[in-house]
């Protein structure tokens, strides 16, 4: 439906949805002007700014490089035509909480953006994946994008998650299992019923953590549940029940269809997830005890110096519980865990609590419509009574390109999707949890089932 | 882009798996809007204390590797973020060959669309690699030789041509604009929003 042409194993696929931020973009328009070309389809590309912005309003910008960075997005766009939210725009936040909160983002979409989190979008029933910058200036050249054609991963997640385990927990637990290389080459498809009886936002986390498991994307078969999500968003289709009727007839996975691949995975009661090392492969349940790496490796040797240097890194002993571990920091927010429902599940995980002395909380929504949404429920108010910082929507401390850093050996409770060394702030460490765990951990300054 | 056919010099090994792009290039340096000048920030983080002293003892700083053109690496060689920087970075050090037992997607194909081959070999392949002093890459045959070792690598057809012939991904595909056309006043054009 999608292909243009085909050479050998590559793919040239129609690109129905492009997806723009500051960082990445700056030298793909400058390629295009050095090379007098335009934007193909400006009407199909729309950007954000999140990944540097300040999350403090009113504060200037932190640095001239940030700064630049932004401007030269807002020419570029003046330029070429396409729209974008800005600073002080209410449409602005993460690029992947904004896409599907618009209706941009459709089922049996492509859609491809400079940012390796592109794969929460497969929730939808899209393939979307991560480029870079040279194929985000063939994307706004050609609205095309070469692609290997990827193998097929069926990952069918089956039972009902004991208590206080959510969809973060579910694909924590799924990664683990993968391995954060084991995805590699292949689109992975989500299938069971722990998959079909998760809500919009869970389905997102999920599809957001492909990458995680080094997938090329992941993807949902649309039902019920999207369409309902979808409906009345600005800019869904207008004629919404023929473009219903439209996904129904053709966007299902047929029955029996082969996989190049299966991973059956049951997460029946499964207990919140901890990761503890620096790949998200690396995590455990929150009532075990940091594993000692020989163990972990299972007689791989590449995999036990991995988990050596990972403890080292993280200051972590073997056999240490993990409910003993104290974190100095909470960070909620990123495009795997700052949407409403992420948020309010961090509220209603804090039971009235307050941030333990000594821990420095935060909350970054994901889009400044979050924020407003989570403001007019007094979901802001109940964390800003308990001692969290309550700040405008962005990528924020998930990478720490802002000023929202962790210092050198602090530790941290992040819902983001990534503990690499440093991710979060040269010398930081960061411990991968579900909302409703990182809001305990503020509440405790330890891990804590909710 | 320039047509690569080979490459061959000094080894520098680095016997880690999973290395992601945020060690290749940490994101305080995804800030600039050229493409140029990335190498200085190479594994920024392992040559460099919390507070950006340099802290010696990285493999990459060590004299003896000056000059390096090739990088042998565990698997799953820059997974994480899609930042093309990493692939600036590794070219804009000097390397031009990358060696690992396997590497992630988008990272791989950043790799291609920079004229740095990204070449596959068995776990084996790479171990016995980071053992050697110097090799020579060749991509017609697709071998890595080192004295009297010689390791074979993978690549992709597609990706071979376009390095061999230093092809331009956008040229390429404006020679099929009228599929592209086609597509667009077709039933399967998308919804404009």
């Amino acid at each position: 439906m999608h292909e243009i042409s085909r050479e050998g194993s590559s793919s040239l696929l129609y690109v129905d949805r492009h997806l723009v931020h500051e960082v990445t973009s700056p030298q793909a328009f400058e390629g295009l002007r050095m090379a007098s070309r335009g934007v193909r389809r400006p009407d199909l590309t729309l950007a954000t700014m999140d990944h540097n912005v300040p999350t403090r309003g009113g504060l200037p910008m932190a640095d001239d490089t940030s700064a630049s960075q932004m401007r030269a997005l807002e020419r570029n766009c003046a330029e070429f035509g396409i729209r974008l939210y800005g600073m002080g725009s209410p449409g602005r936040g993460i690029v992947h909480v904004i896409g599907p909160q618009t209706g941009f983002t459709l089922p049996g979409c492509t859609i491809v953006c400079g940012d390796s989190h592109t794969s929460t979008h497969g929730a939808f029933g899209a393939l979307a994946f991560g480029i870079g910058t040279s194929d985000v200036e063939h994307v706004l050249a050609t609205q095309t994008v070469w692609l290997e054609k990827p193998r097929t991963l069926e990952v069918r997640v089956s039972g009902a998650p004991g208590p206080g385990a959510t969809a973060k927990d579910v694909m924590l637990y799924v990664i683990r299992r993968l391995g954060a290389g084991g995805g590699a080459g292949h689109v992975i498809e989500y299938t069971g019923d722990a998959i079909r009886s998760m809500g919009m936002d869970g389905r997102m986390t999920v599809c957001n953590m492909s990458i995680e498991a080094g997938a090329r994307a992941g993807l949902i078969s649309p039902d019920g549940t999207t369409y309902e999500y979808l409906r009345g968003r600005p800019m869904a289709p207008g004629d919404y029940e023929a473009a219903v009727a439209g996904w129904r007839a053709g966007l299902h996975t047929d029955p029996g269809a082969e996989f190049d691949r299966l991973l059956e995975v049951d997460v029946a009661g499964l207990e919140p997830q901890v990761s503890w090392g620096t790949t998200p492969e690396m995590t455990c349940g929150i009532s075990d005890m940091v594993p000692d790496p020989a163990e972990f490796a299972a007689g791989d040797p590449a995999r036990e110096a991995a988990a050596r240097r990972a403890l080292e890194y993280m200051d972590l002993e073997p056999g240490t519980r993990i409910r003993d571990i104290a974190v100095d920091r909470v960070f909620i927010g990123s495009c795997t865990n700052a949407r409403l429902s992420d948020l309010r599940e961090a509220a209603r995980a804090l039971r009235g609590g307050r941030v333990a002395p000594g821990v420095r909380a935060m909350v970054v929504p994901g889009s400044e419509e979050v924020r407003l949404q989570a403001e007019e429920e007094g979901i802001s108010g109940i964390f800003e009574g308990a001692g969290f910082e309550w700040r405008e929507s962005g990528c924020s401390m998930c990478l720490g390109m802002n000023p929202d850093v962790l210092g050198d050996g602090e530790r941290c409770a992040s819902t983001s999707n990534r503990n690499f060394e440093g991710r979060q702030g040269a010398g930081g460490r960061t411990h991968l949890v579900s909302p409703a765990v990182a809001a305990r951990a503020a509440v405790r300054g330890r891990f804590e089932a909710p | 882009m320039r047509p690569f056919s080979g490459t061959s010099g000094r080894i520098v090994p680095l016997d880690r798996a999973d290395v992601d792009t945020d060690q290749i290039v940490p994101k305080q340096f995804l800030k600039l809007v050229q493409r140029t000048g990335f190498g200085r920030y190479l594994f920024y983080g392992w040559r460099h204390d919390a507070g950006g002293r340099p802290a010696p003892g990285f493999v990459l700083d060590d004299p003896a590797y000056a000059g390096a053109r090739i990088l042998v690496a565990g698997r799953n060689f820059g997974c994480g973020s899609s930042r093309e920087h990493a692939a600036w970075a590794i070219s804009d050090w000097g390397f031009e060959a990358v060696v690992a037992p396997s590497f992630a997607d988008i990272f791989y194909g950043n790799c291609i669309k920079n004229g740095l081959l990204p070449a596959r070999v068995s776990e084996d392949g790479a171990r016995s690699l980071m053992g050697r002093r110097e090799a020579a890459v060749d991509l017609a045959s697709q071998t890595i030789t080192s004295g009297d070792l010689v390791v074979d690598f993978e690549i992709g057809d597609v990706q071979k041509r376009i390095l061999l012939e230093g092809l331009d991904d956008i040229t390429r595909t404006l020679k099929l604009e009228d599929g592209i056309s086609r597509h667009e006043s077709g039933p399967s054009a998308p919804y404009v929003p």
